[in-house]
């Protein structure tokens, strides 16, 4: 028996509500809001959150991580950072994961997320995969006020004493067709979209053969499903297919389109982490994914479901977002340039020395001296108290809560979306580090705010994205270690 | 531990300072030869008598051939020195140890920046390849972390605060109007001051230090030859230098409302100038005011008030021009500017000024105490390096 052993969606904290589209260009826009990524995080740092949630969830089950071995680390999004090097590896070093996993990407296609996930489910082995996305188009479009950006990351492997399934899968299908619906050419900023009418007249017999498809390989009948949720970029069709599953009314859910929007190739993820986290043992739970083609899976919630919690609940996330401008979702996108700080743009990341610091700037590995116990950020090989050389021990930060002991906002350095706020954080269990903040509105900090580690992309110079650890502030703290924040803004 | 210092061993004998401004007009060479050529003459001497040189510039150049070349000195010993805001104390450290050690007659310390030819305002440290997670923060930021530190330590009002640091502005932009060396020739009201727009945390403009291009030097001779260049020689009294290990930025003991380095070597350059008392001992002091909380700290670590009341006196004026001990008194970086190479020396060339009466007499302080200080720190707090220096115009 093969399915999810746990699983986490990852919602970036910052809303576009779609009327402030409309309010400035008179056109465009529609009703509810949709998730933004903030200036410094991309699919890779969205991914890596999202994974640290579903690794967190298993933490707390009391299975130490390490014992959740994994195989492989797959990664799925249609916006990479790179192209040629793969993303996985940068989420692999954020995990600390050791070098026997493989980290590979699945990339371009809007579909390469069901596929990541379709494959990990019919392999073998424990797979990490994680899904993200961020869309949009042009102003005024419907795909920047539709799209949504997010992430998602599922463990799935066999069923197992220390790692239980929490959903086993029960039946799959995936059906395939070359049509041109949507599509985007290499280095273009927008995809393209023909007449809505004719993809939908593809989708819909696609999903309900995928569906029924599905069904008979679970041994079910459509009325035994209990959550499903159909996702895809093409909304009448996912309306249309959603229709005609034949379920019971009250079991088709709205895939988070009005809170998040369509996070491209990581809405299957994101939808079916969030149905497991409000489902309970014994219900069957299904996705359709349509993208050139449809697949679907069908599982159901085993017991195991009970003992297992997840670390930061997508509902939470949603319910927590803030509200950004409209003027700075388009500086944030690049649609708009504003004038920046007259300071010198951050140097190009020297490779070989990111290498030799991977633990320290990927995964917030710092050292304890074993005889003084001071921790040291970043790890040193000589003691600031004692002196004691080569007598450290690796100490882990990224999971901590930490207290801000002072800060200030600088006006004048460099920074996508000024000014910086920056604090001197005190981590729980010892170690001081000045750290920048995010996801922080500069009037509300004050000395003693909680705050938990985030990573996030500093600056990119020559098309190396600069990868680093921030602090965003904790604003209902749920459990310590999983690094999470739940709850509503201040 | 030693640090035997070497009092009244060695001498300055002649001193030079270009003006500190934007000199959009004028080179690093040119202001290495203005003010080569002002200190050869201050001390009567000519190019090839001196032995050897220390050069202190922070990132205007590179190697001694940055000094060699603009004076064209020929197969002579130039030493190229950089610590951050200290160079041009470090240049003169090295010159004064050169001619105590008896290995030189005669050395100049020379420091010099341009610092405006970078096209951006401020100042912009070298980038040297990293690993990307080195703090970017500017140097306004890391010091405007001082200031709420040292208010909720000792129970300072926030805004009574404010007012301590434009207290500190004021004053050291009174003084620097009556320099005609400053960059900044204009008194500011304390109005104008508060409402400069804000930098970092709650300094504004007007917390900040000029940002100047210029040189400064000076010549150093064993003390026993000094008067057959000057009749009034300034003796070295202490010369004291200490680094941080940089563990303030990661030490949870560490607050902000201090500079361990700073408190360091004041007390040791008073151990090498047999100084008790500094608030009444010293004539003057030139302080590294960088930023207005800088200066503030520095009466305490310096020894000029007790912890946690230096506050009070900078309101009741004890560090003005005419107050109990003149801090400052030639406009300090605030105004005068800060050449990063050149500061150390013009620090010293104010005492330089004011010991032997040379100094404008809208600003000459009238005092019968004969040593002054000259304190300049570089890097932020938790991760710095002091310099303190004692001067005289006494032996003894």
């Amino acid at each position: 028996m093969r399915g999810i052993i746990s699983s986490a969606g990852y919602v970036p904290y910052r809303r576009l509500q779609r009327a402030s589209i409309a309010q400035f260009f008179g056109s465009g826009g529609g009703k509810g809001a949709r998730a933004v990524a903030s200036y410094d995080e991309d699919t890779t740092t969205m991914g890596v959150e999202a994974a640290r949630r579903a690794l967190g969830a298993l933490d707390d089950t009391g299975v130490d991580d390490r014992t959740t071995e994994l195989d492989a680390l797959w990664f799925s999004t249609t916006s990479p950072a790179y192209l040629d090097k793969t993303n996985a590896a940068a989420i692999h070093a954020a995990l600390r994961q050791p070098a026997r996993v493989g980290a590979y990407d699945f990339g371009g296609a809007l579909r390469s997320g069901a596929g990541a996930l379709r494959s990990a489910l019919d392999g073998h082995g424990t797979t990490l995969v994680v899904l993200a996305d961020q869309r949009g188009g042009l102003p005024t479009s419907s795909d920047e006020s539709a799209g949504g950006d997010g992430a998602a990351a599922l463990v799935v492997g066999p069923d197992g004493p220390g790692t239980p399934v929490v959903a086993e899968l029960l039946g799959a299908a995936s059906f395939s067709d070359e049509f041109v619906d949507r599509w985007r050419s290499p280095g273009d900023q927008r995809s393209k979209v023909w007449e809505e009418r004719f993809g939908e007249t593809r989708y819909v017999p696609l999903g309900a053969q995928a569906w029924q498809s599905a069904l008979t390989s679970a041994g079910l009948e459509a009325a035994a499903v209990d959550r499903v949720a159909v996702t895809g970029m093409h909304a009448r069709a996912v309306r249309s297919v959603g229709r005609a599953l034949g379920v019971r009314p009250d079991a088709l859910t709205d895939g988070w389109a009005d809170a998040v929007g369509q996070t491209g190739a990581a809405h299957v993820g994101l939808v079916l982490a969030s149905m497991i986290e409000q489902s309970e043992p014994g219900q069957v739970v299904a996705v359709v994914s349509l993208a050139d083609g449809a697949d679907v899976l069908v599982f159901r919630v085993t017991a195991a479901r009970a003992a297992w919690s997840p670390a930061d609940p997508v509902a939470g996330q949603v319910a927590r977002g803030s509200d950004l401008s409209y003027a700075k979702f388009l500086t944030w996108r690049g649609a708009v340039t504003p004038e920046p700080p007259r300071r010198p743009e951050p140097a190009r990341v020297s490779s070989s020395a990111a290498w030799r610091n991977e633990s320290w700037k990927y995964a917030f590995v710092g050292s304890q001296d074993r005889t003084s116990l001071a921790v040291h950020l970043p790890p040193s090989r000589v003691s600031m108290r004692g002196g004691a050389v080569d007598d450290m021990e690796p100490v882990v930060r990224a999971d901590t809560l930490a207290t801000v002991a002072t800060f200030t906002i600088d006006h004048l350095s460099f920074s996508l979306s000024p000014p910086i706020v920056f604090a001197v954080l005190d981590f729980d269990g010892g170690g001081r580090f000045p750290l920048e903040l995010t996801d922080v509105e500069p009037d509300a900090v004050a000395i003693g705010d909680r705050v938990a580690m985030t990573f996030r992309r500093l600056s990119t110079a020559d098309g190396i994205p600069d990868y680093f650890w921030k602090a965003k502030p904790v604003r209902t703290h749920e459990r310590s270690g999983t690094a999470t924040t739940t709850g509503g803004g201040r | 531990m030693a640090s035997h210092g070497i009092k009244d061993q060695v001498a300055i004998v002649g001193m030079g300072c270009t003006r500190f401004a934007e000199h959009w007009d004028k080179s690093l060479d040119d202001l290495i030869i203005d003010a080569a050529q002002d200190t050869f003459a201050s001390a009567g001497v000519a190019k090839d008598d001196i032995d050897a040189y220390w050069f202190g510039t922070a990132q205007s150049g590179m190697s001694g051939i940055t000094l060699a070349r603009p004076l064209q000195i020929q197969d002579k010993p130039v030493t190229r020195v950089e610590n951050y805001c200290t160079t041009g104390s470090e240049a003169l450290r090295g010159a004064a140890y050169a001619v105590a050690s008896g290995a030189y007659d005669v050395a100049m310390a020379l420091g010099a920046e341009k610092v405006k030819d970078s096209g951006y305002q401020g100042l912009n440290a070298f980038p040297i390849p990293g690993d990307g997670t080195a703090r970017t923060l500017t140097a306004a930021a890391m010091f405007s972390m001082v200031a709420p530190a040292y208010a909720q330590k000792y129970g300072v009002d926030e805004d009574q605060l404010g007012e301590v640091l434009a207290r500190i502005s004021w004053k050291n932009h009174q003084n620097g109007a009556r320099n005609p060396r400053a960059q900044f020739r204009k008194e500011v009201s304390t109005e104008t001051i508060c409402a400069s727009p804000r930098v970092a945390g709650r300094l504004g403009v007007f917390d900040c230090a000029g940002v100047a291009d210029g040189a400064a030097a000076a010549i150093v001779v064993r003390a026993e030859d000094a008067l057959r260049y000057t009749d009034k020689p300034l003796y070295l009294k202490a010369l004291s230098f200490a680094v941080g290990s940089g563990s303030g930025l990661i030490d949870p003991d560490y607050d902000y409302t201090w500079f361990p380095e700073c408190a360091a070597t004041a007390a040791d350059a008073y151990r090498q100038a047999g100084i008790t008392d500094p608030l009444h001992e010293l004539a003057m002091a030139e302080v590294h005011d960088c930023f207005t909380p800088t200066e503030l700290v520095l009466m305490e670590d310096l020894g000029f008030a007790e912890r946690g009341t230096a506050w009070k006196e900078v309101l009741a004026g004890t560090y003005d021009r005419t107050g109990a001990l003149p801090v400052n008194p030639d406009g300090g970086l605030k105004s005068f500017g800060h050449p990063v190479g050149a500061s150390g020396l013009r620090m010293v060339f104010e005492a330089w000024l004011q010991l032997r009466g040379e100094a404008p007499p809208e600003r000459q302080i009238e005092t019968d105490r004969t040593v002054a200080l000259t304190h300049n720190l570089g890097g932020y707090p938790g991760e710095m390096v002091s310099f303190v220096s004692v001067l005289g115009t006494q032996l003894g």
